[in-house]
């Protein structure tokens, strides 16, 4: 591969993202990428299959999915059901073999970009399942005993939240990153990139507002930089006064705040801060 | 040389594997970790490191075999305000922390060791457990680990773009010893599961349906069996009140993970240590008590026993009937105790005080030993631990 990926119009992406998207690429090793829920994650192979002009095809995991599902199901159901109507579509098998994600991926013209989308969603073998097809890019059909092998190998981009440890023979073969919260630099461009006629006045009492909210201690779900950019959105749209803003005497306010807590609890926490903070202004 | 740091990365606890460091080298020999330190470090990291936890031990063996003698050290100022130094502890201290600083001695008995230690001291000290400098576990000098570090040398003077990125450990609070929030905790608990099948058969069984059909000739023979359940049952115990109030948040926490997670979840508090009563209510007064010996007999043994409690008080309310701090208690704590664990052989307690802290207290090591050593911290390694003890 010749090109790098370096962001696009639209994704901000850090120094160290890019290396370890280049190293992923040049090596083709799957890239597993980690980082707070609303960092970009799943973007990102859109964004790198996009920049790159690769084709994208995209695995989202549910608690249910299989790995067998990510290559091809056998439509057994189908088959025995037309095999009492007499369908002539029966002798053949293929006819019921359905492909699945990284099948397709494996027989694209060009190197494509294969997006696992939250595997840790999946049963905690799942990524076991998995390591041969992502070493060596090939994959068995047992029904028809042919061998599917990537005519490409794709660059992998595995997103993960956490929620189950992967097991460490996954981990061995996958380049690992794990996309940190932007900083307040990160986050001017990144916004820049999304609202690039915001009022200048605005973006600044809006990101320390909600730097401030971030760091309220004890929130159950922090906003993230989608939240942040919904709740611009909202800001624009209601033609919001930077003033109204600023911190006041060690006033919080922030209006429209349902778009950055997502959480009961977390708001009541937000308007307890607030009260407490009016009264200390007094 | 770079085997060298390979072996470094093992020694701080890193799961490095042959492979990982040859497709760093690879990585090298393809020329994309050239001409500059930083971007070695962020391939190094991307090809070696494999869980966001262990950023921070990566940071620091990283500052460790890479860096010379960089000198932050003289940043240090000698001449410390008090006041100052109270001020930042208050903002960044949790309460647990302030309370061992308490148990140290408190504010002033820190302050006069630190002086003294600045007196001792000549050179810039790294590492190590008694000097002062950076990332060593004194509890003076910046970036420790030790939760009543004070931190020294590391405020706004700083020039930050000197400060190099593997020497930020801006991954520090991703470790594992750290606390955990709720999802953790359901996660953690998640691995205690034990599914099993039983009760009304509810869902279609396409094996048994399949073979059922395939033996009468065709005829479809609709096959049902019972739903998946979780079967494990919990009977957990918590210490409320006195010293466990800096933990209410971490045990209320750790409650409704436990709430959600398992289906048979008992759940009764009790105060500084197992007496003949136990309180379903934790305000603790009020008609919601219930006789331990009853507990003891309403649940079957393959109940399994969950213990909360930091175990800190006098060791008489342990070992002596009568000792307790509330009431008359006719029989000693460690009766009691045994009882429960008699009835419920698989047990854990889990104390919210961290590890390094217990051997402090007499207590906490004579509950240990009641315990068989069952004792583990209420951190998600430590949850992990238990996990396994209960198994």
């Amino acid at each position: 591969m010749t090109a790098e990926f370096r962001g696009s119009a639209s994704y901000i992406a850090t120094a160290e993202l890019m290396a370890a998207v280049k190293a992923a690429a040049v090596l083709s090793r799957p890239l597993l990428i980690k980082g707070e829920p609303g960092t970009g994650k799943t973007l990102l192979a859109a964004e790198v299959a996009r920049s790159l002009s690769m084709p994208l095809y995209e695995w989202h995991i549910k608690s249910t999915t299989r790995a067998q599902q990510g290559l091809y199901e056998y439509d057994a159901v189908s088959r025995l059901r037309d095999s009492q109507l007499g369908d002539p579509r029966v002798k053949d098998i293929h006819n019921y073999i359905l492909k699945g994600t990284l099948w397709e991926a494996f027989e694209a013209e060009r190197q494509p970009v294969v997006l696992i989308d939250e595997i840790d969603k999946a049963d905690i073998e799942f990524p076991n399942d998995l390591l041969r097809e992502l070493d060596r890019m090939e994959f068995s059909v047992y029904e028809t005993r042919e061998i599917v092998r990537a005519r490409h190998r794709p660059l992998i981009v595995i997103t993960s939240n956490n929620e189950k440890e992967l097991p460490d023979a996954f981990l061995r073969r996958c380049f690992f990153h794990y996309i940190r919260f932007p900083d307040e630099a990160t986050m001017t461009s990144i916004v820049n990139v999304h609202f690039p006629n915001l009022k200048r006045g605005l973006l600044r009492e809006a990101l320390t507002t909600f730097f401030k909210i971030r760091e309220t201690p004890g929130l159950k779900k922090r906003p993230s930089t989608s939240e942040l950019l919904d709740w611009l959105k909202l800001l624009v749209a209601e033609d919001i006064d930077p003033e109204a803003l600023r911190s006041e005497g060690g006033k919080l306010i922030a209006p429209l705040y349902g778009a950055l807590l997502k959480n009961e609890q977390d708001v009541h926490l937000f308007e307890q801060l607030l009260f407490l903070n009016r009264r200390n202004a007094r | 040389m770079l085997v060298k740091f390979f072996l470094l990365l093992r020694a701080s606890g890193i799961p490095v594997t042959p492979p990982e460091f040859l497709s760093l080298l690879e990585a090298l020999a393809a020329g994309l970790g050239e001409s500059n330190a930083e971007r070695f470090y962020h391939l190094a990291r991307t090809c070696l490191v494999k869980d966001e936890r262990h950023y921070d031990r990566f940071d620091l063996a990283f500052a460790r075999h890479f860096r010379g003698a960089l000198d932050a050290f003289e940043e240090l100022s000698r001449e410390l305000p008090p006041d100052w130094l109270e001020r930042l502890a208050e903002r960044n201290l949790t309460e647990a922390e302030k309370a061992e600083i308490q148990s140290l001695g408190g504010w002033d008995a820190l302050m006069e060791t630190l002086r003294k230690r600045l007196e001792e001291q000549k050179g810039r000290h790294e590492g190590g457990s008694r000097w002062i400098g950076t990332a060593g576990t004194s509890p003076f000098g910046a970036h420790g680990y030790n939760p009543e570090g004070v931190r020294i040398g590391q405020q706004s003077s700083r020039n930050h773009s000197a400060v190099k990125v593997w020497d930020r450990r801006e991954f520090a609070n991703l470790d594992d010893g750290v606390e955990l929030g709720t999802r953790n905790m359901k996660i953690a608990l998640r691995r205690l599961r034990r599914f099993a099948r039983r009760g009304a058969a509810t869902e279609f069984a396409l094996g048994d349906t399949i073979d059922a059909t395939a033996r009468s000739g065709g005829w479809l023979d609709i096959k049902m069996l019972p739903e998946r359940r979780n079967v494990v049952k919990v009977l957990l115990l918590i210490d409320v009140g006195g010293s466990m109030d800096p933990y209410a948040q971490l045990c209320a926490e750790l409650f409704s993970a436990a709430r959600s997670e398992f289906k048979h979840l008992e759940q009764y508090y009790f105060h500084n240590f197992l007496y003949e009563r136990l309180w379903r209510d934790n305000r603790r007064r009020g008609g919601t008590e219930k006789p331990t010996l009853e507990v003891l007999r309403t649940y079957p043994s393959d109940y399994k026993l969950v213990l909360v409690g930091d175990a800190t008080m006098s060791p008489y309310e342990i070992t002596h009937a009568g000792g307790s701090v509330e009431h008359m208690n006719p029989e000693a704590g460690r009766v009691w105790l045994a009882r429960l664990l008699a009835a419920f052989p698989r047990f854990a307690w889990l104390n919210p005080q961290p590890r390094r802290a217990w051997h402090h207290t007499a207590s906490i090591e004579l509950t240990r030993e009641l315990l068989d050593g069952r004792m583990y911290p209420l951190t998600l390694a430590g949850l992990d631990e238990a996990i396994d003890a209960l198994k």
